[in-house]
C-alpha cells in the first residue's frame, strides 16, 4: 500500500538556533552589567530599562500593525527589547521618562522600520535613538550621578521615580546636590583647563583604571560579552579590533604625552567601550559581514571613539563612531569579500 | 613543500589539508551497519525510469508485451555512449508510462514497467577477460554501455568522465569513500563487505583513464573498512602488476565527501573556478561507481542494482540492501521492518542534500544512495522565514568560502551579475548555510534558483549577442554594397564627365582650328 508523506525543505535535521534565541542570549549577557550599574548608581537604570522596553515594544507593535506584519513572530524575536536595553544603558539613570519615549521613537520607528524593519536597518537603532536625545536634550543627558561610594546623597527608588516621571526631584534634593561630572567629562574639562591627567585622576570619581564604579560595570559587560563569544553569538573580530585599536592608539598617545593623554587602560575601562565593543558594534545587521570587514569595522569604531574623545565636542564617542562606521559598512563589505573556492 | 600544483596533485593524500567551514554533525551511521548486507527480495513489479543519469532522457528500446532478459538494454539515448538502461531482471514489459521517477522536483517521467518472471535469466554477457591488457578504449566503451553513472548521487556518465580524464592526462584517480552525510552508510558497507569489488574497480578505472595511481579516501570513523580494503588489495595482485593504490583516512567533517572539498583535503589545492578536477590531473569517482565499473568490465554486467541504505528513526530495523533499480521504495522499507509509528518524512539521500518525496511508490534509481525515514523529532518544525540579520554564521560554515547572506540578497533582488561576481557558481549546494541560519532562510534553494536564472540569462545574452552580431554584420555588408555601388556610380559619372569634357575639349579644338582657318581666309 502506498504511503504518502508531507514534504519539507532540507536540511532534514533538528532546528538550529533562532533569531529569538540570539537576542535572548544577548539580553542575558547584559544582565551582569545592568546589575552592576544598579549597584553603583541606584535603581534608576532598572526603571529606564523598563520604560524603554515598554516604549520600544509599543512602537514596534504599532509599526508591525501599520506594515501588516505578524505581531507575535516579530515581537518574539526580541530585537526591540535589545534595542531598548542598550539605549537605557546609555542614558543617565534619572533622565525624564520622555527621553526614553523620544529615543525609542527615533530608534524603532525611524531607524528600524522606515528602513525596512529587522535585518534592513542601515544604522544601529539604539545608537540612533541615543544620539538624537543626546544632541536634542543636552541638559537632561548630562545629569549623571556619582557612584554610590562617593555620593553624599543617593536617590532611592521613590526619589528616582519622582525624578523620572515628574522631571523634578523631591523637595529635599537638588540636581546640583546629586549629580556630578562623569569621569570622561572630568578628563575633558580638566585637559581643556590645562591640567595634567595625573592631576585630574586624583579626583575621587576615578578608580583604578577608569571611572570609579564605571570600571566595574565595564568588567561585567566584558564578562557578559565573553560569554556571548563562548556561545558563538558574536565573533571575536569586532571586540578584539575595537579594544585593540583603542589600547594601541591610547598607548601611543600616552607615550608621546602622558600629561595630556589618559593611559590606554583608562581609555579602555572608561565610558561605553566595553558595552560598545561587545554589544553595540557587534550588531550584525548594521555592521560588516566578512571577517576582514569586521576587523576594519571594529578598528574604525575604536579610532573614531578616540578622535571624538580627544578632539570632538562630546566626552565619549562610541555612539557616533558606531554610526559613522555603519555608513561605511556596505562599502567595506564590498572591498573585503573573501576569495572564494577556486577563484 | 612542493609549490608546483601538478606536483602537489601528484602527492594527493600524502599529507592532509584542512578545508574552510563545514559542519560537525552526529553520524547516525552505526544504526544501519549492524545487520549484514543482503539482497532485497525480487519485487512483483519494477518501475524502471528512462532517465537515471544527468542529461537528456533515454529512448525506450522495448514495447509493451515484449519479453526481456536480465541485463538486456531497454533504453538508450540516441548518442550511443549515453543513457543506457537495462532490464534489472528477466520478465515481461507490461507498459511504458509516466510515473514518479524519484527526483527532487517530484515530477513524473517515462518509465518501463516490468513484471518479473522470477527466473532471473541473464542475457548473454560479454566480459573483457583480458581486461588487464585490453586497450583503455575497450574498457571505456564497456563502462559506457553498462550504463554506469556516478553512484554518489550526481549521476554523471562515468564513461564521459573517464574519456575526459584521458584527454586531460589524469595522473591520479581518487576513489571517494568519504560519505560524510549523516545516516548514509552504503559506501561504508560496500567497502567492508565487498572490498575486492572496490579494489578491482580502482584497477579498472586506473587502466581506463591511464592514471598512474589511485587514492581511496575513507573516513577515520569507519572502523573495519581500512583493514578490509588492505586485505583485498594484497590479494588482488595489483601491487604485483605494478599498480599503485593507496588508502587514506580523512577526518569526518561535512561536506568533506564533496568532490572539491575532498580534493582540497588530499592535495591542499582548489579546483580552479569554472574548471574540473581533471584540470589538475585528478579524477574523482565514488567507490560504488568503481565497483560497478569493475562488474561491467570484468563480468560484463550492466548496472542494474545498487546498495541502498534504508535508515532513520522511522524504520524498525535500519539496514543496507542490494536493490534492483526500479524497486519501489516501499518494498525496501517492508524488508527493513516497516515504518515505526513516528515515521513523518521520507527523504531520498541524506538529511542535508537529500530531498523529501511525497510517497513511497517512488522507485530506486541509480542516484538513490539512501532512503531515510525521519520522525517528527528528527526534523525541524515548520518555521516561518525571518529576515536575514546578517549574523554571518552561513559565511563561517560555507566550504566554498562564499558570503551566503550577500548572495541571498543579490539573488532575491535579481542582481545576478553581482551574485556571479560574488561566486554564485562556486556554491556546491551542501546546505551548511541552511542548517545554521537562525532566520530559517532556504539559502541553497535560492542559490539553485539563482544559478539556473543566471544560466538562462547567459543563454539569452549569448542569443542577443549573436543576433546583434548578425545584425551588425548584415548592416556592414549592406553598407559595403551601398558604398561599392556608390563608388561605381561615381566612377561612371566621372567617366561620363571626363568623356563629356574630352568631347568638349575636342569640339573646342575643332572650333579653334576652324576659326583660325576662317580668319586668314578672311584676310585674303
Amino acid at each position: 500500500m502506498t504511503r504518502r508523506f508531507a514534504t519539507g525543505p532540507a536540511p532534514h535535521l533538528p532546528a538550529p538556533p533562532t533569531v529569538g534565541r540570539v537576542m535572548r542570549d544577548v539580553l542575558l549577557a547584559l544582565i551582569p552589567g545592568l546589575l552592576a550599574h544598579a549597584w553603583f548608581f541606584g535603581p534608576g537604570i532598572v526603571v529606564q530599562v523598563v520604560l524603554a522596553t515598554a516604549f520600544a515594544v509599543g512602537f514596534e507593535s504599532a509599526m508591525l500593525y501599520l506594515r501588516g506584519k505578524p505581531q507575535a513572530l516579530y515581537l518574539g524575536d526580541g530585537s526591540a527589547v535589545v534595542t531598548a536595553v542598550l539605549f537605557a544603558l546609555c542614558i543617565p539613570p534619572l533622565a525624564p521618562w520622555w527621553i526614553a519615549a523620544v529615543g525609542m521613537g527615533f530608534a524603532i520607528v525611524l531607524a528600524k522600520h522606515l528602513y525596512g524593519g529587522l535585518g534592513y536597518n542601515v544604522f544601529n537603532p539604539a545608537m540612533v535613538g541615543y544620539v538624537v536625545v543626546l544632541i536634542s536634550f543636552p541638559a537632561e543627558l548630562t545629569r549623571w550621578l556619582p557612584p554610590g561610594a562617593i555620593a553624599e546623597i543617593r536617590p532611592d527608588l521613590t526619589a528616582s521615580l519622582h525624578a523620572i516621571f515628574l522631571g523634578s526631584l523631591p523637595a529635599d534634593l537638588g540636581w546640583d546636590a546629586i549629580t556630578q561630572a562623569t569621569p570622561l567629562d572630568s578628563v575633558r574639562t580638566g585637559i581643556a583647563e590645562g591640567r595634567t591627567v595625573a592631576e585630574i585622576r586624583s579626583q575621587d570619581v576615578f578608580g583604578d583604571f577608569g571611572g570609579l564604579g564605571w570600571e566595574w560595570i565595564a568588567n561585567w559587560f566584558a564578562i557578559g560579552g565573553l560569554w556571548l563569544l563562548w556561545r558563538r553569538v558574536i565573533s571575536w573580530h569586532v571586540p578584539v579590533a575595537m579594544i585593540g585599536t583603542i589600547a594601541a592608539l591610547g598607548l601611543a598617545g600616552y607615550l608621546i604625552d602622558p600629561g595630556s593623554n589618559p593611559s590606554p587602560l583608562q581609555h579602555v575601562f572608561s565610558g561605553a567601550i566595553m558595552l560598545g565593543a561587545f554589544f553595540i558594534a557587534t550588531d550584525p545587521v548594521s555592521g560588516c559581514t566578512s571577517t576582514r570587514g569586521r576587523l576594519i569595522f571594529g578598528a574604525g569604531v575604536g579610532i573614531f571613539t578616540l578622535v571624538i574623545r580627544r578632539w570632538g565636542g562630546y566626552p565619549d564617542g562610541v555612539a557616533f563612531a558606531v554610526l559613522l562606521m555603519n555608513m561605511a559598512a556596505p562599502l567595506i563589505d564590498v572591498y573585503t569579500r573573501p576569495r572564494f573556492y577556486g577563484e | 613543500m612542493h609549490t608546483d600544483p601538478m606536483e602537489r596533485a601528484r602527492n594527493a593524500g600524502n599529507t592532509l589539508h584542512p578545508f574552510y567551514g563545514g559542519l560537525r554533525l552526529r553520524h547516525h551511521k552505526r544504526i544501519s551497519c549492524t545487520l549484514p548486507l543482503a539482497h532485497a527480495r525480487l519485487p512483483t513489479r519494477l518501475f524502471v525510469p528512462l532517465q537515471q543519469h544527468a542529461g537528456p532522457p533515454a529512448e525506450a528500446l522495448v514495447v509493451p508485451g515484449q519479453k526481456v532478459l536480465k541485463g538486456e538494454p531497454i533504453g538508450r539515448h540516441e548518442q550511443p555512449s549515453r543513457g543506457w538502461v537495462h532490464a534489472p531482471t528477466s520478465g515481461t514489459v507490461t507498459a511504458l508510462a509516466r510515473r514518479p521517477v524519484t527526483n527532487p522536483s517530484g515530477d513524473d517521467g517515462p518509465c518501463v514497467l516490468l513484471r518479473p518472471d522470477r527466473l532471473d535469466t541473464w542475457t548473454d554477457l560479454h566480459p573483457i577477460d583480458d581486461w588487464e591488457t585490453a586497450t583503455p578504449e575497450r574498457l571505456r566503451r564497456a563502462i559506457g554501455e553498462a550504463g554506469i553513472v556516478g553512484l554518489g548521487g550526481a549521476t554523471f556518465q562515468t564513461s564521459h568522465k573517464v574519456a575526459d580524464a584521458r584527454q586531460q592526462t589524469v595522473h591520479t584517480v581518487i576513489l571517494n569513500g568519504a560519505e560524510c552525510e549523516p545516516y548514509i552508510s552504503c559506501d561504508e558497507i560496500l567497502m567492508r563487505m565487498q572490498p575486492e569489488r572496490v579494489i578491482a574497480g580502482a584497477r579498472v578505472l586506473q587502466r581506463a583513464t591511464g592514471a598512474e595511481r589511485t587514492v581511496i579516501a575513507i573516513e577515520d570513523q569507519m572502523g573495519a573498512v581500512e583493514g578490509a580494503l588492505r586485505d583485498a588489495l594484497s590479494r588482488s595482485g595489483a601491487t604485483e602488476a605494478g599498480e599503485v593504490i593507496d588508502i587514506v583516512k580523512v577526518t569526518t567533517l561535512y561536506p568533506e565527501g564533496g568532490e572539491r572539498q575532498l580534493i582540497q583535503v588530499l592535495t591542499g589545492l582548489e579546483v580552479p573556478r569554472g574548471g574540473r578536477p581533471t584540470d589538475i590531473g585528478l579524477l574523482c569517482q565514488n567507490v560504488g561507481t568503481a565497483a560497478a565499473a569493475a562488474d561491467a568490465v570484468i563480468e560484463g554486467k550492466p548496472l542494474i542494482e545498487r546498495i541502498v541504505t534504508v535508515t532513520g528513526g522511522g524504520v524498525r530495523t535500519p539496514r543496507n540492501l542490494i536493490a534492483l533499480l526500479g524497486t519501489p521504495v516501499a518494498d525496501l522499507i517492508d524488508q527493513s521492518g516497516g515504518y515505526t509509528a513516528q515515521a513523518a518524512r521520507l527523504v531520498i539521500g541524506g538529511p542535508l542534500m537529500g530531498y523529501a518525496v511525497r510517497s513511497d511508490d517512488n522507485p530506486v534509481v541509480k542516484g538513490v544512495n539512501c532512503v531515510l525515514v525521519l520522525t517528527g523529532d528528527d526534523v525541524r518544525p515548520e518555521q516561518p522565514e525571518m529576515p536575514c540579520i546578517r549574523c554571518g554564521e552561513c559565511a563561517r560554515v560555507c566550504p566554498a568560502r562564499l558570503l551566503p547572506q550577500q548572495l541571498h540578497a543579490q539573488v532575491c533582488h535579481d542582481l545576478l551579475d553581482e551574485a556571479a561576481d560574488f561566486g554564485l557558481d562556486a556554491c556546491i549546494e551542501c546546505g551548511c548555510c541552511d542548517y545554521v541560519c537562525p532566520s530559517h532562510i532556504p539559502l541553497s534553494e535560492w542559490f539553485r534558483f539563482g544559478k539556473s536564472e543566471w544560466r538562462l540569462l547567459q543563454k539569452e545574452r549569448a542569443r542577443a549577442d549573436a543576433a546583434r552580431q548578425r545584425f551588425e554584420a548584415r548592416e556592414s555588408r549592406l553598407a559595403r554594397i551601398r558604398d561599392e555601388r556608390q563608388r561605381r556610380m561615381d566612377e561612371k559619372k566621372q567617366a561620363l564627365r571626363d568623356d563629356a569634357r574630352r568631347k568638349r575639349r575636342i569640339a573646342d579644338a575643332v572650333e579653334r582650328v576652324k576659326s583660325r582657318q576662317t580668319a586668314p581666309g578672311g584676310d585674303s
